[in-house]
């Protein structure tokens, strides 16, 4: 036998054993990711129901999306909540991140607090914040009275607050991207803190020259999943505003309004199409972010 | 000592930032504990602690009970215990299937030089943007074509294929233990498998625990699965039954649905008190990746 034959036939029992090792997640990517995804673009173009087979019928679920005033809304609402509450979080999430890195007394406990509202199931949470919001006899409002403002906002019934009552109620979870900025914040050396300080960088000073260039490679990543997470916004809203679309449809989400469509009115080919130009939009986004953001991170890789 | 000030300050904050961050869990607990009469009163405390919201959601349905005035009380459709038998039925099912393939597959990618890995890795790697919604609806599909819609299946046989990002975690882990170790153990004559099985699945229990526990976490909150794949109340989860609980509008009482929520809350509480650092640790590795 010829010495690239060997080689071939060695390479040949690498590939098997490669693919066949690998083959759970493989298979998995085949069947659950690729093939639905190719499902979801040829439904996209037929209507369903169910009941009968898929009829193609060309780009109509597209024309319809496009002229469709409830995505109007649902679009509207989600760009707002992913514009708001991801830099909104961002930043509660850094700045408690540095407050918990300081060598304080009882360090482990509020690390410990801060985080615990993030193992709770969304639906639990949703729950307890109608109770706390509920106009009746919820903390939030009584506190308000108590302090004098006699008419405090309906956080969950009025459509002018439902955005703002659902962003600030995400922020209870800033634990998860707190906890990763503390793993940020403890990788940067402590000698660039040191050089600064020789420089005679104040706390600001420092703030801003060496803890966030040294976090920003964490924070892009962050923003992207995020942004990617924030987009995706189902699980809260569906709890806390149950009879959908909701007051004046304010709390009205991209993913509930998919959702709606494939399951409470199994328009499978219209949600479908749903389904695709959300694919397209996160990876725009996620493009985006990493687009705009090249330069500020490079900055650090240096 | 200038630093003095500052790191009252600092204390301080951290104290009244904390506090507000628990204390939607102290109210939840509180309510859980309130009698019918107190629910409507914004007391922190309960007057008359009860366990009555309890009681009715862990005691089996079929036990006629009465109210004050003789009627018999419809039984609640969150029934902890069978809520909690299906999910943990799911959470064993799917973390097994989860930790296994996972862990297979990250072997493969960490140490079998085949040609298109690389490739084949960049497109796990890539996977892990595609948001499920995109891939729900043949998903259901598939799913009634097997005849899995209303059992459990669907919640925990995807598992079985390993998911994105736990085959990342571990191939990382592994690609970190020395050749040296495998090379040695093949001399003495085991194979792939059995270095695999009784050599690199020992020495990767840190990551397969952090696989283990967020997977846990997963499960245990997810609501867009149940929802979609469930029909019937006897098979819910816990946090299905939850929702379906609080659905039923205005006709549960908030008492009982902080107890349900308490409930829900304390297994993972729980975990998370006896496994905090793996939790937290697990968590900082899943977002510094980039």
């Amino acid at each position: 036998m010829s010495h690239d034959a060997r080689h071939r036939k060695a390479d040949r029992a690498a590939l098997l054993s490669g693919l066949a090792w690998t083959a759970p997640w493989w298979l998995g990517f085949l069947l659950l990711m690729a093939g639905p995804l190719v499902a979801t673009l040829y439904l996209s173009f037929c209507d369903y129901s169910l009941l009968e087979p898929p009829a193609f019928v060309g780009v109509e679920n597209y024309v319809t999306l496009v002229r469709d005033e409830n995505v109007h809304k649902v679009l509207w609402n989600t760009l707002i909540y992913a514009a708001i509450s991801v830099p909104l979080m961002t930043a509660l999430a850094v700045g408690l991140a540095i407050l918990v890195n300081q060598p304080v007394r009882g360090q482990a406990f509020f690390r410990a607090a801060i985080f615990v509202p993030t193992i709770v199931p969304l639906v639990a949470a949703g729950i307890v914040w109608m109770w706390l919001l509920n106009p009746e006899s919820g903390l939030v409002n009584e506190t308000l009275k108590a302090i004098g403002i006699n008419r405090p906002p309906l956080w969950l019934e009025s459509p002018q607050w439902a955005m703002t009552t659902l962003i600030g109620v995400s922020l209870w979870f800033v634990g998860t991207p707190m906890v990763i900025y503390l793993a940020g914040l403890q990788e940067i050396p402590e000698t660039l803190y040191e050089a600064a300080r020789l420089d005679g960088a104040s706390g600001w000073g420092r703030f801003w020259h060496v803890t966030l260039p040294g976090l920003s490679p964490v924070i892009l990543f962050n923003v992207v999943v995020g942004l990617i997470n924030a987009w995706q916004v189902f699980a809260l809203p569906f709890v806390m505003w149950r009879t959908r679309p909701g007051p004046d449809r304010a709390a009205y989400f991209y993913t509930t309004y998919l959702f709606d469509n494939a399951f409470t009115y199994l328009k499978m080919g219209y949600a479908s199409a749903l389904a695709w130009v959300q694919l397209l939009i996160i990876l725009t986004l996620t493009g985006l972010v990493f687009w705009l953001s090249r330069r500020s991170v490079h900055y650090v890789g240096r | 000592m200038k630093l003095r000030p500052a790191q009252i300050l600092t204390f301080v904050a951290l104290c009244l930032i904390s506090a507000a961050w628990l204390l939607p869990l102290g109210w939840m607990v509180s309510v859980s504990l309130k009698p019918a009469q107190e629910v409507s009163n914004a007391a922190l405390l309960p007057h008359k602690p009860t366990l009555d919201s309890y009681r009715r959601l862990v005691l089996p349905p079929s036990r006629s009970v009465v109210d004050a005035t003789g009627r018999p009380v419809e039984p609640t459709p969150f029934y902890f215990p069978l809520l909690a038998r299906n999910t943990l039925i799911v959470l064993l099912l799917s973390v097994g299937g989860v930790v296994l393939a996972s862990s297979a597959a990250a072997y493969g990618f960490a140490r079998i030089r085949f040609p298109g890995r690389d490739l084949l890795f960049a497109i796990c790697l890539a996977t892990m943007m595609i948001p499920f919604p995109v891939l729900m609806i043949p998903q259901y599909l598939l799913f009634k074509q097997l005849g899995w819609i209303g059992t459990t299946a669907p919640l925990w046989a995807p598992a079985w294929f390993g998911s994105a990002f736990n085959v990342f975690l571990l191939r990382q882990f592994f690609a970190g233990i020395p050749v040296e170790l495998e090379e040695a153990a093949m001399l003495d004559g085991c194979n792939r498998w059995s270095v695999f099985w009784r050599i690199m699945l020992p020495l990767a229990r840190p990551a397969i625990t952090v696989v283990a526990l967020l997977h846990t976490l997963y499960v245990w909150n997810d609501l867009v699965g149940p929802l979609i794949f469930l029909t019937r109340p006897e098979k819910f989860t816990l946090a299905l039954g939850l929702q379906f609980l609080q659905s039923r509008s205005g006709d549960t009482p908030w008492n009982e649905l902080m107890a349900a929520s308490t409930l829900i809350v304390l297994p993972v509480l729980i975990l998370f008190l006896l496994a905090q650092q793996v939790f937290i640790r697990g968590i900082a590795t899943s977002g510094l990746k980039g």
